[in-house]
């Protein structure tokens, strides 16, 4: 999936996270930051980066702001700044397929 | 040196007599030789002691450099004085290498922190440590580890001679012009001011900062003018909103009521809820709700409770007036309805730090308390307590009264949701232990309730009264399996506090944190 444009997913409240998405040109490029960094750090970017290679994003530049939100939540957080990214956040949601 | 919660203590902190924690009431019986302060003599009569500023307070009082100033926390997050008394002391006379002995510290003294990274602040003591203060400490900004300490501990210390305070600092709502303090009748009022009267008596001078001067003699005083060297008239002590909460309310979250009903549910089925039963309760969220449920039971069996002690807050109070209670121990008011009430609802009464819960004295109330409820930042399988360090390391907490509670009463509960956010309350190890888990019984959870193995009695009544429990392991499996198992913190050798038991033995520290790297 490649993203097309600046997109972003979530909000700051307390156990959620807020995901943006922007154009790259290499590979992922992750900015992460988390309330619960110290505990949790190396778990969020690794459902992080694993979601987005479900999604086959390739190339990103992804800001995660995480306010210890769930795996689930991170989840569907990267899915949907992704979707809305390159615009099939309306349609053609890959329910069952990468969207699982 | 490994402690009995295994901790493992630097053998560097293990001189002077100083031992590891060996398990609760290992001091028991043991003889203490008290501390003797060297005060002044007020021989010749003098109308008055007021002077004209801090600074001149502290002239009089011999203020220099290396000294150990102590404060109490009464005015909470509006207090003005412990700013007021280190800026004098360190931009008007220059002084440095300075100690605070504070019963607590919290988001109002966020300018002492620059104090410290300056070094004109070398030594913190106190229980509660927050905000940037608590930053810089955990960065290892402070020149000497922070002793940190529970209610009782702190007066034990100072009784003992191992805080040795040079001039104590009284933040008075009232007083006169000799120093007879009192919690009410002026414009920042307080309540009960418990935590300084230790201070009062044990300390070679003491000041008193007012903002309300009234006629002498201002009875009945809570510190006396027999222990003040000067009183000194500051515009304000304190912002009166930030002292004290509105009342205390009930929460109405669905999760804490029903955390809080199983509360009730275990206090009643022990052999302790009867006629005259004490207790005590934080004011958090489902410890207060707690309140709400006792009621119906003892409404149901028709009991009064006896007495009730610690922080007080409106709800408490509210519980006295209508008789369900039949006296109120008071060493800190929460909110105004408290502060309101103490000296004037009947049976409503003042008490110091010591009689609240210092293990060394000979009758503190903690040891007659039945049962306690408190709540926790971290407990994890050995029913060890952390309310002091956050799940990064940094502190940010207080034990407060929470070990002389747990290790006085006979039945102590926690009280407190499996997670919070992505955190897991339930844990293998707690960052720091501020309440070793031989001191702690019961611990209710949204996800279920566990009883500490060491007390087969409760297990008993728990099961005679039909009321569900698991082992704490699998609370802990809970909480994992919903937000993942945290990575162990990361730390560097270096102590940035040490944290005392109540006995005054080592129980546990808390290291700087490594920065966080990915790999």
């Amino acid at each position: 999936m490649e993203i097309l444009k600046p997109a972003i997913a979530g909000t700051l409240e307390s156990s959620d996270a807020q995901v943006t998405v922007e154009p790259g040109t290499d590979g992922i490029e992750l900015e992460l930051s988390s309330s619960v960094m110290n505990q949790y750090g190396r778990q969020i970017r690794a459902t992080v980066l694993e979601t987005l290679e479900r999604l086959g994003v390739t190339a990103a530049h992804v800001i995660v702001v995480d306010k210890g939100a769930l795996d689930c939540t991170l989840k569907a957080r990267v899915e949907c700044a992704v979707f809305r990214s390159c615009d099939q956040s309306e349609e053609n949601i890959p329910w069952g397929g990468a969207v699982r | 040196m490994k402690n009995a919660v295994g901790r493992d203590i630097p053998d560097s902190l293990l001189k002077d007599g100083k031992e590891v924690y060996q398990g609760k009431n290992y001091m028991d019986g043991k003889y203490i030789q008290k501390a003797t302060p060297r005060t002044r003599r007020y021989e010749r009569p003098r109308e008055s002691k007021l002077v004209d500023s801090i600074a001149q307070a502290l002239r009089d009082c011999g203020a220099r450099s290396g000294m150990t100033f102590s404060f109490h926390h009464h005015l909470r997050d509006g207090d003005h004085v412990v700013n007021l008394v280190m800026k004098a002391a360190i931009e008007e006379l220059g002084l440095c290498d300075l100690t605070i002995a504070a019963s607590s510290l919290g988001a109002a003294h966020d300018p002492i922190a620059d104090y410290i990274e300056e070094g004109k602040v070398i030594g913190i003591q106190t229980s509660g440590i927050r905000g940037r203060m608590g930053e810089v400490v955990s960065a290892g900004k402070l020149k000497t580890p922070a002793v940190i300490r529970s209610h009782g501990g702190r007066p034990r210390a100072i009784e003992a001679g191992e805080v040795h305070i040079d001039i104590a600092f009284v933040a008075a709502p009232t007083s006169d012009c000799v120093g007879n303090c009192r919690g009410v009748g002026g414009k920042s009022n307080c309540g009960s001011m418990g935590y300084a009267m230790t201070d009062a008596k044990y300390a070679d001078h003491v000041v008193v900062v007012t903002d309300c001067l009234v006629d002498f003699p201002n009875m009945p005083a809570s510190v006396e003018a027999i222990d003040v060297d000067a009183v000194v008239v500051v515009d304000s002590i304190g912002d009166p909103r930030k002292i004290a909460s509105a009342a205390a309310r009930i929460s109405q979250n669905p999760r804490d009521l029903m955390m809080a009903e199983n509360v009730a549910k275990v206090i009643a089925a022990t052999p302790w809820f009867k006629e005259g039963f004490s207790f005590q309760t934080g004011v958090g969220g489902p410890s207060l709700a707690a309140n709400l449920f006792l009621e119906q039971y003892m409404d149901q069996r028709d009991i009064k409770m006896g007495w009730a002690i610690g922080g007080i807050c409106g709800p408490m109070v509210e519980m006295l007036k209508k008789g369900k209670v039949g006296k109120v121990i008071d060493v800190q008011d929460f909110d105004l309805d408290a502060v309101n009430s103490i000296h004037q609802t009947p049976g409503h009464y003042e008490m110091s730090a010591s009689q609240y819960a210092n293990p060394a004295n000979k009758g503190a109330f903690v040891n007659k308390l039945d049962f306690v409820v408190l709540a926790a930042l971290e407990i994890d399988t050995g029913f060890n307590v952390n309310v002091l360090t956050g799940s990064d390391g940094v502190l940010r907490g207080a034990p407060g009264g929470h070990p002389d509670t747990a290790a006085g009463s006979k039945c102590c509960i926690i009280v407190t949701p499996l997670t919070r956010g992505r955190m897991a309350t339930v844990c293998e190890h707690v960052v720091t232990v501020t309440t070793p888990g031989d001191c702690v019984d019961v611990l209710v959870t949204d996800y279920g309730i566990a009883v500490n193995p060491l007390r087969p009695d409760l297990i008993e009544c728990l099961d005679k009264a039909g009321i569900p429990h698991v082992a704490i392991e699998a609370l802990k499996d809970k909480a994992y399996s919903l937000v993942g198992r945290p990575d162990d913190l990361e730390w560097e050798d270096r102590v940035v506090a040490v944290l005392e038991a109540r006995d005054g033995t080592i129980l546990d520290v808390v290291r700087k944190i490594k920065p966080y790297t990915m790999d």
